[in-house]
């Protein structure tokens, strides 16, 4: 599945490791929060890059304390309908300043693409046959936003006044 | 009224682009109806029973005269001559062809309108007060702070795939005409410290097959903390409201599920990490931006009594008698409230023909200061009405069938649109009012009958809002045959209740004698100056379900 990072095409290193998998040795690895839980010690262990995926219900502060051990948080959408990802990617940036990378997984539209950006996400795995000109596209519909999230964009309430 | 800048005009013209190509690109396949769903639902677009429905925003109902003659417009050049105002404040077109939609939004575009987030799983239209800024004892403006939540509420990152939909009211006064205690969020402009305005924030409320009162969870929150409170709500449902069932992922769920005060617990420690981190903001110099376009108009100083008024009320009773009913007190002297009734008999509660829109848009900028208010009860308010004038606006309303004198009256329904259009619908609801209407008629009746709220639902999602009516009748389906069943005792104003269900449920033929029954009983039994609503409280249902059941 290609993947989009900072805008760009870019290579995929990581290895998502099923909880009944075994670990590979020095290649940066994504495991579920509850296989993180259970085997912390030995995946801090590991001299390679460690990631974990929360599914939709596990909520960011589920890894609070150990977002420094990580360089990756994955965040899955069951369903693009499910937007509980969008609110973790929020936490993960604004509340925890986590500033690995943030990566949306599942079942993504690409209308979804340029508000998941607002809140965080700087990876996102997408569909083969995906062109780049259309996630630009994507990203460059809305010249304004009004709120303000942690991607330290002005707002329309902040230009309004010399912002 | 508010008027848009080079952002907000940008803003709803690129969002204009952006579905043109979600629509090309459903044709094209590139994605699924499934997909396209929630976006076409997002500008506006249902697909209802026989065609699609165009649900356009009127934010807090408030609408220029030129803005009603572009509804006008559009209801002649691409409906049937004629829209649907409801109960979020909004219009709906029953009839366009989807190829017209893109050109239905420039049209709407060009006059400052849209229909974004009339639909699907976000924060919806925003309602208000209709008597915003011309009530007495309003603490401050509601139309400022819908505006601000508005822009806020508009493409929020956050909070565009929510749970379900979501839908706030803001009222500026303790007498409450936007229903904010039966709303996800509600909010009460309050005065806070040194008499700024401040809010009481209600959550959890709401109608629909689960019927909840709104809970108090944040008294007097300051302006410069209203945005950081309510991201910290929308947070603690977005993670955590239910997904799994359709008909549980309601915020009222949740603040059911866990207690309000649990839910006031959790919003707060957000709060305190949202308002730490400080990028939410709101400055000073925006909301008294937004507070300019609701200065007051230009009222001219007069005496409050005119006499052109009680003359020409003193000549002509029928006149009178729309004073009585759809008149209402403003804050300046000399001004009126003046209401228009959507609600004819024999009409279609809440439509309005394209010559019935210019005429209301021609009467505002004559008599109004060109603006115009749309009520969550589905009628029309023309808010700074001179006294001196109100006889000359009733006769150009007379003119255009709209002087209908019945405002709060027993022929003054909430009507959702039923199985004639509605694909959730079980009954007609549009028959069922009109049959009511009908029965009562005659206007001496209505009058000593006095204030009395009839809600009328063509099913259990309670878009015409029956749990709150005086008399709220739901519409059911048994083996094919339309049943309506009862309640008594809904009130959406300050005094929230829900209605009680009377007993078994009545066919399309007795449901008019049942009403009838239900009034009688009350005449018989109401004490000097009670209302209905407030012979019920004091009674409660027994005394209707003995007259009602009595032959049964």
């Amino acid at each position: 599945m290609p993947l989009i990072k900072n805008g760009k095409f870019a290579d995929d290193n990581w290895v998502l490791v099923g909880d009944d998998d075994e670990l590979p040795t020095d290649t940066p690895v994504i495991v579920s929060a509850a296989r993180w839980q259970a085997e912390r010690d030995a995946l801090i262990g590991r001299n390679a890059p460690l990631g974990v995926k929360l599914e939709a219900g596990e909520a960011p502060e589920l890894i609070a304390d150990d977002l420094d051990r990580l360089q990756l948080v994955a965040v899955n959408f069951p369903a693009f309908k499910d937007g509980r990802g969008f609110s973790y990617a929020s936490l993960l940036r604004d509340r925890y300043g986590f500033d690995g990378e943030v990566r949306a997984v599942g079942e993504v539209l690409r209308d979804q693409w340029s508000l998941m950006v607002r809140c965080g996400f700087d990876a996102f795995d997408v569909a083969d046959g995906t062109k780049i000109d259309a996630f630009q596209e994507a990203l460059g519909e809305f010249s304004h936003v009004y709120q303000a999230t942690g991607d330290g964009k002005k707002t329309v309430w902040q230009l309004r006044h010399g912002g | 009224m508010y008027r848009y800048d080079e952002f907000d005009h940008r803003l709803v013209k690129e969002r204009v682009t952006q579905f043109r190509g979600q629509v090309e690109r459903r044709l094209a396949g590139d994605i699924t109806e499934d997909q396209f769903k929630p976006l076409r639902l997002m500008n506006g677009v249902y697909l209802q029973l026989h065609a699609y429905m165009l649900r356009v925003a009127v934010p807090y109902g408030t609408l220029s005269g030129s803005q009603m003659h572009m509804l006008a417009d559009i209801a002649t050049k691409y409906d049937k001559g004629y829209g649907h105002f409801t109960t979020r404040q909004n219009i709906q077109y029953n009839w366009p062809a989807l190829s017209d939609i893109p050109a239905i939004l420039d049209d709407l575009a060009s006059v400052e309108m849209h229909a974004i987030q009339t639909s699907g799983n976000c924060i919806r239209n925003v309602t208000s007060d209709q008597y915003a800024g011309a009530a007495a004892g309003e603490v401050d403006d509601p139309r400022i702070w819908s505006e601000i939540i508005r822009q806020w509420s508009t493409f929020h990152p956050e909070f565009t795939f929510l749970p379900r939909k979501f839908k706030f009211a803001v009222c500026g006064m303790n007498e409450d005409r936007a229903a904010i205690r039966f709303h996800d969020i509600g909010i009460e402009v309050v005065k806070g410290k040194d008499d700024a305005p401040a809010f009481d924030i209600y959550v959890g409320g709401g109608q629909g097959r689960t019927p909840m009162i709104g809970h108090l969870i944040g008294a007097a929150v300051p302006a410069v903390d209203l945005i950081a409170y309510l991201e910290s709500i929308m947070r603690v449902y977005n993670m955590n409201g239910r997904r799994d069932n359709l008909y549980k992922a309601r915020i009222k769920i949740l603040v059911h599920a866990l207690g309000a005060e649990e839910m006031k617990r959790q919003v707060e420690e957000e709060f305190v990490h949202v308002k730490e981190k400080g990028v939410v903001h709101l400055p000073e110099e925006e909301i008294a931006r937004i507070r300019a376009y609701f200065a007051p108009p230009a009222y001219e100083t007069l005496p409050d009594e005119s006499s052109a008024l009680n003359e020409a009320m003193a000549d002509n009773k029928k006149f009178a008698d729309w004073v009585k009913t759809n008149v209402a007190e403003h804050k300046v002297d000399g001004y009126a409230i003046a209401n228009i009734s959507l609600k004819p008999v024999g009409g279609v509660a809440g439509d309005a023909s394209d010559d019935q829109m210019h005429v209301m848009a021609d009467l505002a900028a004559q008599y109004s200061f060109d603006e115009l208010r749309v009520t969550h009860e589905q009628n029309i308010v023309l808010a700074h009405v001179k006294k001196d004038d109100l006889f000359a606006l009733w006769q150009g309303l007379e003119k255009a069938a709209l002087g209908t004198p019945n405002l709060a009256l027993i022929t003054d329904h909430i009507v959702c649109p039923g199985l004639d259009y509605c694909a959730l619908a079980n009954a007609r609801s549009i028959p069922i009012s009109q049959e009511i209407a009908e029965r009562f008629n005659d206007l001496d009746r209505q009058h000593n009958i006095g204030e009395l709220k009839v809600k009328i639902s063509g099913c259990i999602n309670a878009c015409g809002h029956h749990h709150v009516g005086h008399i709220g009748i739901l519409g059911v389906d048994k083996k094919g045959t339309e049943f309506y069943q009862i309640s008594l005792g809904g009130s959406a104003d300050e005094n929230a209740s829900i209605g009680d269900i009377l007993g078994p449920a009545f066919t399309e033929d007795e449901i008019a004698d049942a009403i009838e029954t239900i009034v009688e009983t009350y005449i018989n039994i109401r004490q000097e100056g009670e209302r209905f609503i407030d012979t019920y409280a004091r009674v409660g249902k027994e005394p209707f379900k003995e007259t009602l059941y009595a032959t049964h």
